[in-house]
This record gives structure tokens, sequence and C-alpha cells, in this order.
């Protein structure tokens, strides 16, 4: 009885962050922001060594360690002396080696980096499953209020702007809230993989359909699939839960790539 | 009252001045081309129309209100962006497209009603689009591209249309029959149309008055008088000769072709 209580708060987490994932990557996709995902969630690394060392929640310092560097990131790539790429190395190198310090002076932190490293979603409790649904719903109901004018700067800023959009505040919202999500997906499939989740449904459902609102739901049904599939696959198969789930998008992204070569 | 009114403005770009006391009105109705050379100011003249970089001096009036001051009323200046393309995977239909001008500027909650919906229909099919509305916006021709734009710019109750370069990359025939378009669309509407284009020919055919930069202000008139004013050829200096030359020849083109 148990056993199937942490299961099925595993595979309802799962599926929460599958569908939010799917959400957020479909702008992931439509701005190219993926980089920009890495660059957080490696950040987020920083964010947990902090959490550890002041003894409170790593999820709660990776998320305000991941805004922070997430709108650092946004700031600096405002200067144009400098492409964004370049400023997402630096801010994901010096993010994560500050993590590394942090974890290297003390010991016994090891385990704790492994489980955000690859997740943890077998040990997600009931506190964690409600914050974390409070959490999504709170970012999708952001991001369906915003939509049509996040998609109007994606299509062509400058209009959005000579029509009074903030174009700024709007850009700044999407990353705050991406930072979020990454965080959210950290703790289930981990540093390492919560990017593939970003990326992969939205560019899946991007194979599919030119319809914004067909993409949106395609992105978060894969999402949602893959995440109970992995999970199923990581129990019958006693292999890690973020791996599995992650192969399984990723084999939905290939056999939808050969299906739709021609199209 | 005028719809535009510039007085002694001054633009720099970092550091650098783009434009040097332009002084012009547009009266409600006219439709005033702004041509120049490359590199002459034209696309910084139509920012601060709308706005987006801030003036050194002088100052400018937009529909009886400082530019960027018309909050919820922004729309009521339309902006067709110099632009040839669109991405190819843009993920949206051209009804969406249009309707993020409505919309996005329009209710409190931003949501598309079902008269919304109307509205964008009805738009599409006044341009002659009416069948594309369903098409992904990124796999239009780049004539077609340029009337979803427009749609987009006149979907709300817009009295003053912008467009930068709008016919750029457009063959002739795809060029008249635009300017055709927005003709009897401003016609109909009694809306006011300022229009850049580097294209002396195209533009002294369909403007009421024009007016010619080169960072600073050449010369102000009807097209007559500005196709064959001195200013012109110090404006364009070298340019000047070889399109004297083409005008007569365009102008027939033009009067023959748009009806």
């Amino acid at each position: 009885m148990l056993e199937y209580a942490f299961a099925e708060r595993a595979l309802i987490a799962a599926v929460v962050v599958g569908l939010l994932c799917g959400l957020l990557g479909f702008f992931v996709i439509l701005r190219r922001l993926a980089f920009i995902g890495v660059g957080i969630s490696h950040s987020a690394i920083g964010g947990v060594a902090i959490g550890l060392m002041l003894g409170i929640d790593p999820v709660v310092s990776a998320a305000v360690f991941a805004v922070i560097v997430a709108l650092g990131m946004f700031q600096v790539a405002r200067d144009r002396r400098l492409t964004e790429d370049a400023i997402i190395g630096v801010f994901l190198s010096g993010a994560m080696a500050l993590g590394l310090l942090l974890m290297g002076m003390r010991h016994g932190y090891q385990k704790d980096l492994f489980a955000y490293l690859f997740g943890s979603l077998l040990a997600v409790s009931t506190t964690d499953l409600a914050v974390l649904c409070t959490l999504a719903a709170t970012l999708a109901v952001i991001v369906a209020a915003s939509f049509r004018e996040m998609l109007f700067v994606a299509f062509d800023e400058e209009v959005a702007r000579a029509y009074g959009r903030r174009v700024d505040m709007l850009d700044a919202l999407l990353i705050v809230v991406l930072a979020l999500t990454v965080v959210a997906g950290v703790r289930i499939v981990g540093v390492l993989l919560v990017e593939a989740l970003l990326v992969v449904p939205a560019a899946t459902a991007a194979l599919w359909t030119l319809d914004f609102r067909r993409q949106v739901a395609l992105s978060m049904s894969l999402g949602a699939v893959s995440a109970a599939t992995g999970l199923w696959l990581s129990f019958a198969f006693d292999v890690g839960a973020g791996a599995a789930i992650v192969l399984v998008a990723v084999t939905a992204f290939f056999a939808s790539w050969l299906l739709r070569r021609t199209a | 009252m005028d719809a535009a009114l510039f007085e002694r403005v001054s633009i720099d770009l970092d550091g650098r001045p783009v434009l040097e006391e332009i002084s012009f009105r547009v009266a409600e109705g006219a439709f005033l081309g702004v041509i120049g050379p490359n590199g002459a100011g034209k696309t910084t003249l139509l920012r601060a129309l709308l706005g987006l970089v801030p003036v050194k001096s002088g100052s400018i009036q937009v529909l009886g209100r400082a530019p960027g001051t018309h909050g919820d009323d922004a729309h009521a200046i339309g902006y067709v962006p110099q632009r040839q393309s669109v991405s190819r995977n843009f993920p949206a239909t051209v009804a969406d497209i249009v309707m993020m001008g409505r919309v996005c500027c329009h209710g409190r909650l931003r949501l598309a009603r079902a008269a919304d919906w109307k509205r964008v229909r009805s738009e599409l099919d006044e341009i002659g689009i009416g069948h594309l509305a369903d098409r992904p916006i990124g796999r239009l021709s780049g004539g077609e591209v340029r009337r979803v734009l427009l749609a987009q710019a006149l979907c709300v109750g817009t009295r003053l249309l912008v467009l930068d370069e709008p016919t750029v990359g457009l063959d002739l025939p795809a060029e008249l029959e635009f300017y055709g378009l927005l003709r009897r669309l401003q016609h109909e509407r009694g809306i006011t149309v300022v229009c850049v284009s580097h294209d002396l020919l195209a533009l002294a055919g369909q403007a009421s008055e024009l007016i010619c930069i080169n960072r600073r202000m050449h010369v102000h008139g009807n097209p007559e008088e500005v196709v064959h004013s001195h200013a012109l050829r110090e404006a364009y200096s070298c340019e000047f000769d070889f399109l004297a030359g083409e005008i007569a020849h365009h102008d027939r083109h033009h009067h023959g072709g748009a009806h």
C-alpha cells in the first residue's frame, strides 16, 4: 500500500512536469531558448549547493538562484557587444563552478548532488507534490494569460512595441517562468535531463503541425505520455526514471522525424 | 488637425546624428511619401513617429499626442514594418497573425472573442485574402505576406497607417497591386498614410505629398514639384540622373497598370 502511494505520487509529479515542460517547450523552440534552458538548469547546481550550505530547502534556493541567473543572463544579453550564447556560456560555467566549489568544501554532499544531477522522482513527498502542482498551475495560468502577446513578440517584436506591448517585461516574464519550470523539472528528472523535457516534446510537436494550438496540445501530451511511460519502464525494468522518460521522448521524436520526413 | 507634425526634430543613434532639424506636417487623409537614399534615416523617422526612438531635440505630435503616449489607443497608428519574409515554420495561421494586432491591443483579458474573429475575417476579405485565412503564415508569397501585415495594421480603428518599404522584393505588378489596394483602403476609410521608400519612382505615382530626406530635410511638396527640384539632386546626388530618366516612363506605367 505504501509502495503504491509513492509510485502514485511519482506518477503525478512526472506527468505534471511533463505537461509544464511541454507548454514552456513551445516557446523554447519558437524563441530559440534551448541554450538558455541549459544555462538555467546547470546553474541550478549552484543554487542547490547554496541551499545545502545554508540548510534551507535546496529546491527553494535553486529556484531563487536560477531566477537570478536567468535574469542576469537576460540583462547582460541586452548588451549587444556579445552574442547570447557567449553570455550564457559565461553564466552557466560560473554558476556550476560555484556549485561544485561549495559542494567540495564539505564532505557528504555528493549524495545530494547526485540526487539533483539525475533527479529523485521516487522520493517525492506529499508536500513536494503539493508545491509542484501549485507552482505548475500558477506558471500555466501566467503563460496562458500572456500567450497571444508572447506570440506577437515572437512574430514581430518591433510592431508589438509600437502597439504599446511591454516587450521587455514579457521577455523577462518568459525567462522567469522558464527558470521556475526548469527548477521544477530538476527535482524530477535532474539537472542533466530537464532540458530534454523542454526541448524534445516541443520539437516533436513542431514536426507535426504549424498551428500553435495543436503544437502546444501535442507538446504537452507528449511530455505527459513520455513521463508516464518512462516511469512505468523504470519500475518494470528497474532503470533510472529520468533517463527512461527522456529516452521515450527522444524515441517519439525520431519516429516522428522518420514519418514526417517528406512533409 | 494634422495627423502628424514634426517640428525641428533631431535624432542621434549611438551618438551619431541620423536626423537633423526635420520639420513637416501630414494633413489628415493625406498620403505622404518619404523618400531618400539608403541610410538617409527614413526608418528612424518612422520609428520616432511610433515612439520607438527618443528625439534629441524638437517635438513630434501624432494624432494630437506625443509618440508612445497613446496607451490602449496605440494601435490607432497602424504599422507595417519592413519585412520581406516570415520564418517558414512560424506556428500561426494568417487569421492568427491578424488577430495578434487586434487582441493584444484590445480588451482587458486579450481574449479572442467571436466578434474579433468576425472582424478579422471581414478585414481579410476586404483586402482580398479571405481565402488564405487558415493557411500557415510561413507558407505565403511575399505579396501575400505584405497584405496580411496590412490587415494586421488595419484590424482596429486605425486612423494613421505607417509603412516601411512595403513593396521591397515585390515585382512590378505585385507592387502596383499593393499600392492600388492601399489607395483604395485609404479612400474608403479616410485614413492617413505615411509611407517610406528608397524607390522614388514607386512613391511618386502614389503619394499626394512627398518629402525627401537625407539626414536633413531636402524638399517637401507634391510629387511633381519634388521630382523636378534641385534639392532632390542634392539628396540623391549621383543617383539622380538615372532616376530622372526613368520617371516619365514609370508614371505612365503606374497609371496604366493600377486600373
